[in-house]
């Protein structure tokens, strides 16, 4: 195929710009019923209307055209933009620990998409270095490009395609792996990798960045820089997510791959460590624990990879008056597990027991989570509670809804039998389920109260 | 070898550059060296919200009034035609951590950067694109919000949200047109605590609200044409009644180049009284480079290959201990001597009126390498604390030749690799003239680096937004009801025969709308009260005798009062006090004050006669004219509102010539 000349313009703007022999990044001057314009017409957004022709102006700001202002246009010129991140070779030392970097897309390095407006992975170890040099002061690192998907687009198989990929650079010898991903599942990847990927020798660093790495404000460098040093000198041998901690660029956290859930749509602190404590802080070039249990380094290369996942399991999040149908036609579609999370201590109304009856009789798992995010399900407070655990629903303590789903499809994907699954589910891996909930594991704060404004006021958010 | 004359050399440079006072500049010297400016308007509008977000807009904090703080830095990174802007590099090496201040009342999740943008105000695109109407600039089809990049940190996202309304319009001057580049909305951005070293502090109230910006061509060819460019877009933007007034609700930039130089933009001027003699100095500060472009290629043979030699000065060489050197040593600074090969008489060469070359370089370690002042001594000190006898050691010690000059420059260690890296750079840029830069204002006229200009390639289209379209209906509806243009008020007001130096005042506050409406609508002789609003007034105004929050449709008010009542318009000027002095005067009770007391015509007449027969009593000759004057002076206030005082005083005449017949 050639060249499109006419990139993201469709309908009427494609044909006016056909009709003066007009293309994309060429130079124009175009005389409208609201005066003269020139500039360097650029792809238009395949989302955006078919009424409107943009161009770049002379001092560098983008306008729009409305065509039917447009009495005739030429082009006088062409030059097309050569967007991309200066490439460095990235530079090797040997009195450094060598680092794998893992792309599966997402913000941490991205550029500008015109096809969406919106921007896109875009991801090379000498991108990164350009973009990035501080990187060369904390480690030695290459990179490998597994997927380029946003992170909502991430499921079973890149899971399983990326334990597979780090059980064979463990055995080659690195010393710490980060993997780049989108935000938005981080933390459905996380718990997948910590099931998947067991006794690990290394740091597992997952890592994101709330703002895109096309703005200067971008969280992305920092939490590079962190989840680069928690990888390369980091004593802390588990599936973590490095984030910040605070929305200033302060200090990252490490979270435990099991315990960790974005909070927030856009804050940058938006990964919280839920019903515990973080296992970590990073900050200028030190990894500093804050829990003192957790898997040290190692020197053996002896990890279990254990790439299953049935994709069988669903998720359902319980509303008041919910009709036992959702539940039905789950099981008419060949579900074989079901997360329900449910309110309070983990409950489901009456209008479901026929369902799950029936779940519990076509032998399909059922295991209750909270919608509560906080707490522990607690099935013997109320009458319902036992109802239920009568009817097969077995209750998952404070097991997180998205670990839950990701942690049955991962039991069901090594064994059909409910009771071998159910001992997998109940025995924790790596603290998806805790024995006790410290008293600093729930800490949302109100504002408002003067406390905890004097605090505010002091700490940096 | 003889030593240089600092102050001789800068009086010499002087008279070389051909510098004059401003006050003596002819439109020759301005041709001579080539003047040429323009603007970039910043005005704020009268909007509820800010720009992108639902923040009250228009709240100021004191510095310490905030709630939280968050710290961030900025990185540059590549617009979207794949190149990386030169500030914003610059900006990198100066390696700041920016803090923001948060006050809950004006700053929410999106100033600092937490929230991506809500939809843009439509009030204020509204209003930004009546003000684009109104100076005949073309509108665009599509609203595009785009990032310009500011790596200073003065923007939490690193970059401004900025769209162009319109392009290519103009203003009708006194007697020239000056052409207007472009009008774009845009977010104002925080307003900075402080900036000492590494650590700069910003307040977040003020970002993020809307104003426009109106770039001119630079078609200004003396610094009094631009005072009045800058004066006409004022009237223009606040004629429309929609834009914010008083302390820093308008910002000029003013971008000057003389013959041969670059465009280089003053920053943030907030008097347009100041730009006259800003304009003057920069457009001769770059004719003094240009002198010293001169003077350095004749001494130094290859640019390119044109490096500094530096030598270190320990604990060790205690000879070169001199006062500022032994405080930066214990403060466990580094100090540095270096030797700048041909720049004897560079140092001290005349910049600016009391500045020299030396301070360029200052500025820029100020700035780029963040070292405070004072951080650099050399061997062409003007002041009168000046270690220039001491020189010719370090001199010989650096082995200098006799066209060189010598710096001492001291800082914290890590900032000395960038300290060396910008004096090379700005003596690099010394032999090609003239660097684009902003600088920033001072009150004297003169101004100092702040940043390297920013060009075009700092744009970045915003991904978190739509475009919005501009429909021929939206021009239509925000069209109909445009503000009257500035030369056309300004004939106005000479028809009506208002005196000038009421202009002015007239067009800032936006008031020929109301003088023409009680004209208009009441009336009233348009001269008479644009005397008493543009005379009387103001006065009352610069004396502090007006009330707070006086609104001047109270004026509208006190005159239609006055037709209701049938009053004359000098009756005005003696309710104005009264009027004035609360928000909601009422008329009567105001004018009752004056002791004004109103009478009709018969009553008057009946006076002056009983008058006119109190006066024969009284008098001790016979002039009539005293007669008169004594009368008018005793009917006076009776007759004000409802004679013209020349009828009065027709009327006592006759009155008292039929009496004496």
């Amino acid at each position: 195929m050639g060249e499109d000349f006419f990139q993201g313009y469709r309908g009427r703007a494609l044909a006016v710009l056909k009709k003066y022999n007009v293309r994309v990044w060429g130079q124009t001057e175009v005389e409208t019923t609201r005066g003269l314009f020139k500039g360097t017409v650029l792809p238009r957004s395949e989302n955006n209307d078919d009424l409107h022709i943009v161009i770049k102006i002379e001092t560098g700001y983008n306008i729009g055209i409305d065509i039917s202002t447009i009495i005739t246009m030429t082009e006088t010129g062409y030059n097309k933009a050569n967007y991309k991140i200066p490439e460095k070779e990235f530079p090797y030392s040997d009195d450094k620990p060598n680092v794998k970097l893992f792309g599966t897309g997402g913000t941490i390095a991205s550029r500008l998409d015109y096809r969406t407006g919106a921007v896109i992975p875009a991801f090379s170890p000498g991108e990164l270095y350009g973009a990035v040099p501080e990187l060369a002061d904390v480690c030695n690192i290459r990179t490998e490009k597994l997927f380029a998907v946003f992170s909502e687009n991430m499921g079973p198989d890149q899971y399983k395609f990326l334990a597979t990929s780090i059980g064979k650079e463990i055995a080659s010898g690195i010393d710490g792996i980060m993997i780049g991903h989108g935000t938005d599942t981080l933390h459905h990847t996380a718990a997948a990798l910590s099931f998947m990927v067991q006794d690990s020798p290394v740091p597992i660093i997952l890592v994101g960045s709330q703002r895109s790495s096309d703005r200067p404000s971008s969280d992305a460098a920092l939490n590079l820089i962190h989840a680069s040093t928690a990888a390369g000198h980091g004593d802390i041998a588990e599936v973590m997510v490095c984030m910040f901690g605070p929305t200033s660029d302060e200090y990252g956290f490490l979270h435990r791959g099991t315990r960790v859930r974005k909070m927030h749509s856009s804050y940058r602190s938006t990964f919280r460590t839920i019903g515990d404590i973080p296992v970590a802080t990073v900050r200028r070039g030190e990894v500093r624990p804050i829990k003192q249990d957790y898997n040290p380094r190692r020197s053996d290369r002896n990890v279990k990879i254990m790439p299953y996942f049935d994709e069988n399991v669903a998720m359902v999040y319980f509303y008041p008056h919910m009709k036992a149908d959702m539940i039905h036609s789950l099981i008419d579609n060949g579900y074989k597990g079901i997360i329900i999370v449910g309110t309070g201590l983990g409950h489901v109304n009456r209008e479901l027991y026929p369902a799950l009856e029936r779940a519990q009789k076509e032998n399909v798992a059922v295991y209750m989570t909270l919608q509560t995010i906080w707490g522990y399900v607690h099935m013997f407070v109320y009458e319902t509670g036992r109802d239920m655990m009568a009817k097969g629903v077995i209750p998952l303590g404070n097991m997180l809804p998205e670990v839950a789903w990701v942690k049955l499809g991962w039991a069901l994907g090594q064994t059909n039998d409910l009771e071998e699954v159910k001992k997998i589910m109940l025995t924790p891996v790596n603290d998806e389920i805790t024995e006790r909930e410290p008293y600093n594991g729930y800490l949302v704060y109100q504002g408002g109260v003067p406390e905890v404004e004097e605090f505010i006021r002091k700490v940096h958010k | 070898m003889t030593r240089i004359d600092p102050r001789r050399n800068y009086d010499k440079t002087r008279e070389e550059v051909g510098y004059v006072d401003r006050r003596l500049a002819t439109l020759n010297d301005y041709k001579r060296i080539g003047f040429m400016s323009g603007l970039e308007v910043h005005q704020q509008l009268k909007t509820g919200s800010k720009l992108f977000c639902r923040c009250p807009a228009g709240i100021l904090h004191d510095h310490d009034d905030y709630d939280a703080e968050v710290i961030r830095h900025m990185r540059p990174t590549l617009s979207e035609m794949g190149v990386y802007d030169g500030t914003a590099l610059m900006e990198f090496r100066t390696r700041k951590e920016i803090t923001y201040r948060i006050n809950n009342r004006t700053a929410c999740t999106y100033e600092v950067d937490d929230t991506p943008p809500f939809p843009i105000d439509n009030e204020a695109l509204d209003i930004a694109i009546k003000i684009a109407l109104a100076a005949r600039m073309n509108i665009v089809g599509e609203v595009h919000i785009t990032r310009k990049q500011y790596l200073d940190g003065s923007i939490p996202t690193g970059f401004q949200r900025s769209a162009i309304i319109g392009v290519e319009g103009y203003l009708q001057l006194k007697n020239k047109k000056v052409r207007l580049i472009q009008l774009s909305l845009e977010e104002d951005s925080c307003r900075e605590v402080s900036d000492i070293g590494h650590k700069r502090v910003y307040k977040t109230d003020r970002l993020g609200m809307p104003l426009i910006e109106t770039v001119t061509y630079p078609d200004c060819l003396t610094p009094e044409e631009l005072a009045e460019a800058a004066e006409y877009i004022r009237f223009l933007n606040r004629s429309t009644g929609l834009v914010r007034t008083g302390m820093g609700a308008a910002r000029e930039d003013v971008n000057v180049s003389c013959e041969g130089g670059t465009r280089v933009e003053i920053k943030g001027v907030a008097h347009i009284k100041w730009i006259p003699e800003l304009s003057h100095n920069e457009a001769f500060r770059q004719f003094a480079l240009l002198n010293i472009r001169t003077r350095l290629r004749k001494l130094i043979g290859d640019p390119e290959a044109w490096s500094l030699k530096t030598r270190e000065i320990t604990e060790e060489e205690k000879e070169y201990h001199f006062t500022p050197v032994r405080e930066a040593l214990d403060r466990g600074e580094k100090v540095y001597a270096l030797n700048l090969t041909g720049c004897r008489g560079i140092l001290s060469h005349f910049t600016q009126p009391g500045r020299i070359f030396a301070d360029e370089i200052s500025d820029r370690l100020k700035v780029i390498a963040c070292i405070e002042k004072p951080n650099m001594i050399h061997s062409e000190e003007i002041g009168d604390v000046n270690f220039n006898s001491l020189f010719p050691e370090v001199a010989i010690w650096l082995s200098a030749a006799p066209d060189d000059a010598q710096i001492i420059l001291w800082g914290p260690e890590a900032d000395i690799p960038t300290a060396l890296e910008t004096i090379t750079e700005r003596i690099r840029l010394a032999m090609d003239g003239v660097p684009n830069e902003t600088r920033k204002a001072f009150e004297d006229g003169t101004t100092m680096f702040e940043r390297v200009l920013p060009g075009r390639d700092r744009m970045y289209p915003d991904t978190d937004s739509q475009p919005i379209p501009v429909t021929t209906q939206m021009l239509e509806s925000l069209g109909h009801n445009l503000p009257v243009d500035i030369s056309s008020r300004i004939l106005q007001m000479k028809q009506w025969g208002i005196p000038e130096d009421a202009w002015h005042y007239l067009l800032s506050k936006n008031l020929v709308e109301m003088v023409e409406r009680i004209g208009n609508e009441l009336g009233y002789d348009f001269r008479e009260v644009g005397i008493m609003i543009g005379h009387r007034f103001r006065n009352l105004e610069g004396r502090n005798k007006v009330a707070k929050g006086f609104s001047y449709q109270r004026l509208y008010d006190m005159y239609a009062f006055m037709k209701k009542e049938g009053l004359l318009p000098p009756v005005a000027r003696l309710m104005l006090p009264g009027v004035v002095a609360s928000v909601d005067p009422d008329f009567k009770t105001v004018i009752a004050a004056t002791g004004y007391n109103p009478a009709t015509l018969q009553e008057i007449k009946a006076e002056v006669k009983e008058l006119a027969g109190k006066y024969d009593e009284i008098c001790y000759n016979n002039d009539e004219t005293a007669c008169v004057n004594w009368v008018m002076g005793q009917i006076h206030m009776k007759a004000i509102g409802t004679m013209r005082l020349a009828g009065v005083r027709k009327e006592v005449s006759d009155i008292l010539e039929n009496r004496d017949k």
